[in-house]
């Protein structure tokens, strides 16, 4: 036991003398907590657009009307040209263009219809399908306003109607910042806590300092703890400040108990720490391990669902998340912070994240060796 | 020329000679492609819900049918009570539950009204708002047709022509996405980290000492790498047009032109992070932390920059990625030259010379 404290006070001397990576550690994290928050949204806000209204009646201004008070769409420009829409479509000034034909009203007043066309830059799928959205939401609106004019004019005959309400749950704000820093929180511990012990090993191999350890009574365990135990101790300390910055700036609900969340986080760093450590065991430079260490980071983060569901990933994917702790973790953290689960609720991914923590840890002492 | 020439060589026998790390370097573009394609998408596919039916005549399972059919859901369970919801939630399968009253076609067929709710777990506020949007853009949908008969009703029709994309496909997000991020990443870290090594180990004062100069070390160091980086550029351009169908419609030359243009400036960058780095770790977890998360969300990779409030989106500014997006999409999907392009490419040319100018400052040739 005194020997696992004397290494671990060691790797605390060595990591808090090193002044060119205290801020590394300790500041960017947060800084980039506070600052790439922010920009996780789909929410859109300013739709820009064109409208090229070739019929300049009353009926295509109250339509171009509508969408000047939707709040959704800010109209760039007007224009006769088709041409110069498009251009403006092409210089990305614009994503929509509502074009109106010459014999829009008289269409709609003859025949009961008349055409429009949306024009819409689909580059991003996701937006343009939204984009389509509201601008049909905009056109359903001013179909509704003729409609009753006209219900007012002949009465109405027997309608079906489906009201639906809605409600949203746990975030009736639909704030996306509450869901959004959890996960960026749980990146930016993980990349800090498996990059500084995947680093330390290794280091210590192409310094040449580890033979010194080799040739020491210290047991494999209790190197292995003491390099994991301090990179911990900082993840998890970077885990209580961002929590607290998000319960300060960002105002995130912590409805699931603390401890709880607390324990999670240990085991899920025990597993990210151990993949490090363990990749560290297998590397002979400081090159090796970071390109290995962050190409398993970057699968990992794409594939834990913290920008994008989960569920929408083919059903091989999804199984291939087993192997993933990040994905766990994602899921657990919001769920233990937004919606208050129990443990009851999670101990199915803590159960896993444990025997995960096992088999890594052990292949790690397994495979270090102390002999060069 | 020639001293140059066997500098070069020993870089690239230093680069060789490390098959695992060649490895990562060739199979990360590869590996992140395929996981954008297949794997990954922001659209929603298959997210479960839960139905809570009070009445389950006719209409309400005709209704719950056609949400299911829809391909955006799967039933997880049926509930009976409503305290089921809460427990159910907190599982963190459900994202969205249906609840229809009792006696729902009664109502409808006596009084022309019925109700429906629709609870979401919006902690998830994106996917909540889309799943909402989709069930009752169905629910809308299967009230019209309930509705038949002569239509009084004056309407406009709106036909939507989805521009340069029409199958709404998300290859055309994720591939000039990936590329900028690993053009910048693996171009930023290789000479970053090989520079501060040499630092580290001693052996930057032995090739200081040599006949080379500082400027011919550097190039040295970042030819091979150059290269690499080129090689994966291309390996992106060919797994996206192949595999995914990623259209070129621009020309080659200018994409592979601005793509070059893009790998000088990572590697500038990199250069710059050398040098003010002392060791590698430091390299590397600038180049790592500084870069990553950044790029990702701040370059209209995922989330598109003129949805974030207005100080991010001035932040964005001066993310080189966002800049080279921006050209890929122009010239590989919107088919443009490079008079549409020529801003951007003058901002990347600013960024490297800025950083080259900025390392030649800080470049030490003397011991400390």
């Amino acid at each position: 036991m005194n020997t696992i404290i004397h290494i671990i006070r060691k790797e605390f001397i060595q990591i808090f003398r090193n002044k060119t990576m205290l801020p590394i550690i300790f500041l960017l994290p947060i800084v980039q907590l506070l600052v790439l928050v922010f920009a996780a949204t789909f929410e859109m806000k300013n739709i820009n657009m064109v409208v090229v209204d070739q019929d300049l009646s009353s009926e295509s201004r109250q339509l171009i009307g509508k969408f000047k008070g939707s709040p959704f769409f800010q109209i760039q420009l007007n224009t006769f040209s088709q041409k110069e829409a498009e251009e403006f479509l092409k210089a990305d000034k614009a994503d929509l263009i509502l074009n109106i034909p010459s014999g829009f009203e008289r269409n709609l007043l003859k025949e009961n219809s008349a055409n429009v066309q949306l024009l819409i830059n689909a580059i991003n799928g996701t937006t343009a399908g939204l984009t389509n959205g509201y601008a049909s939401s905009v056109i359903a609106d001013y179909n509704r306003d003729v409609i009753i004019e006209n219900i007012n004019l002949n009465p109405p005959s027997s309608q079906s109607n489906v009201n639906i309400e809605y409600s949203f749950w746990y975030n009736p704000e639909m704030n996306y910042k509450i869901y959004m820093l959890p996960g960026i929180l749980g990146i930016l511990i993980t990349l800090i806590g498996m990059f500084l012990t995947a680093l330390n090993l290794v280091r210590e191999k192409e310094m040449g300092t580890i033979e010194q350890i080799n040739v020491s009574p210290i047991k494999k365990y209790q190197f292995i703890v003491g390099k994991l135990f301090p990179f911990l101790c900082i993840a998890l300390f970077e885990l209580a400040f961002g929590l607290t910055i998000g319960k300060v700036i960002f105002n995130i609900p912590m409805l699931g108990s603390l401890p709880l969340l607390f324990l999670f986080a240990s085991v899920y760093l025990l597993v990210a720490l151990g993949i490090g450590l363990f990749v560290s065991t297998l590397s002979s430079t400081q090159q090796q391990v970071m390109f290995v260490t962050f190409f398993i980071m970057i699968v990992f983060i794409m594939m834990s669902g913290i920008f994008t569901p989960t569920e929408s990933m083919p059903v091989w994917a999804q199984r291939a998340n087993v192997m993933n702790p990040a994905a766990y973790f994602m899921r657990v953290i919001r769920m233990i912070l937004l919606k208050g689960s129990g443990f009851m609720d999670i101990w199915k991914s803590f159960a896993s994240l444990l025997i995960y923590a096992i088999i890594i840890l052990g292949l790690a002492t397994w495979k270090y060796r102390k002999i060069a | 020329m020639k001293l140059f020439r066997s500098f070069v060589k020993k870089e690239f026998y230093h680069i060789f000679r490390d098959v695992r790390t060649l490895l990562i370097l060739f199979g990360l573009p590869i590996a992140l492609i395929l996981i954008f394609g297949y794997v990954v998408t922001s659209e929603i596919k298959n997210a479960k819900i839960a139905i809570l039916d009070h009445s389950k005549d006719e209409i309400t399972t005709e209704i719950t049918n056609k949400i299911l059919s829809s391909g955006y859901f799967i039933l997880d369970e049926n509930l009976s009570t409503e305290k089921q919801i809460e427990e159910i939630f907190k599982k963190g399968e459900v994202r969205e539950v249906i609840i229809f009253e009792p006696g729902f076609s009664a109502n409808l067929s006596k009084t022309g009204q019925a109700n429906v709710q629709i609870i979401t777990d919006a902690s998830d506020a994106n996917t909540a708002n889309l799943l909402l949007n989709y069930t009752r853009a169905i629910i809308q949908d299967y009230t019209l047709s309930l509705n038949k008969g002569p239509n009084l009703n004056i309407k406009i029709i709106a036909q939507t022509r989805m521009l340069y994309n029409e199958e709404l496909k998300g290859v055309y997000m994720f591939v000039p996405g990936t590329m900028a991020l690993i053009l910048l990443l693996v171009s930023a870290m290789m000479t970053s980290i090989s520079i501060a090594r040499e630092k580290e180990m001693g052996t930057m004062e032995v090739m200081l000492v040599s006949p080379l100069k500082p400027l011919q070390i550097i190039l040295g160091k970042v030819t091979p790498y150059f290269v690499l980086s080129f090689i994966n550029a291309i390996t992106i351009l060919i797994l996206g047009y192949f595999v995914f169908g990623m259209p070129i419609k621009g020309s080659l030359i200018l994409l592979l032109g601005e793509s070059m243009l893009f790998i000088l400036m990572a590697l500038s960058l990199g250069i710059l992070i050398s040098t003010v780095s002392p060791n590698q770790q430091v390299a590397m977890f600038i180049s790592m932390m500084a870069l990553m998360l950044p790029t990702i969300l701040l370059s209209g990779f995922i989330f598109p920059i003129e949805n974030m409030p207005i100080p991010l989106q001035i932040i964005s500014h001066i993310m080189p990625a966002r800049w080279f997006i921006v050209i890929l999409k122009n010239v590989m999907l919107k088919g443009t030259g490079l008079l549409f392009v020529w801003k951007e490419s003058l901002i990347l040319i600013g960024m490297t010379l800025i950083f080259i100018t900025l390392s030649v400052k800080k470049f030490k040739v003397r011991l400390e």
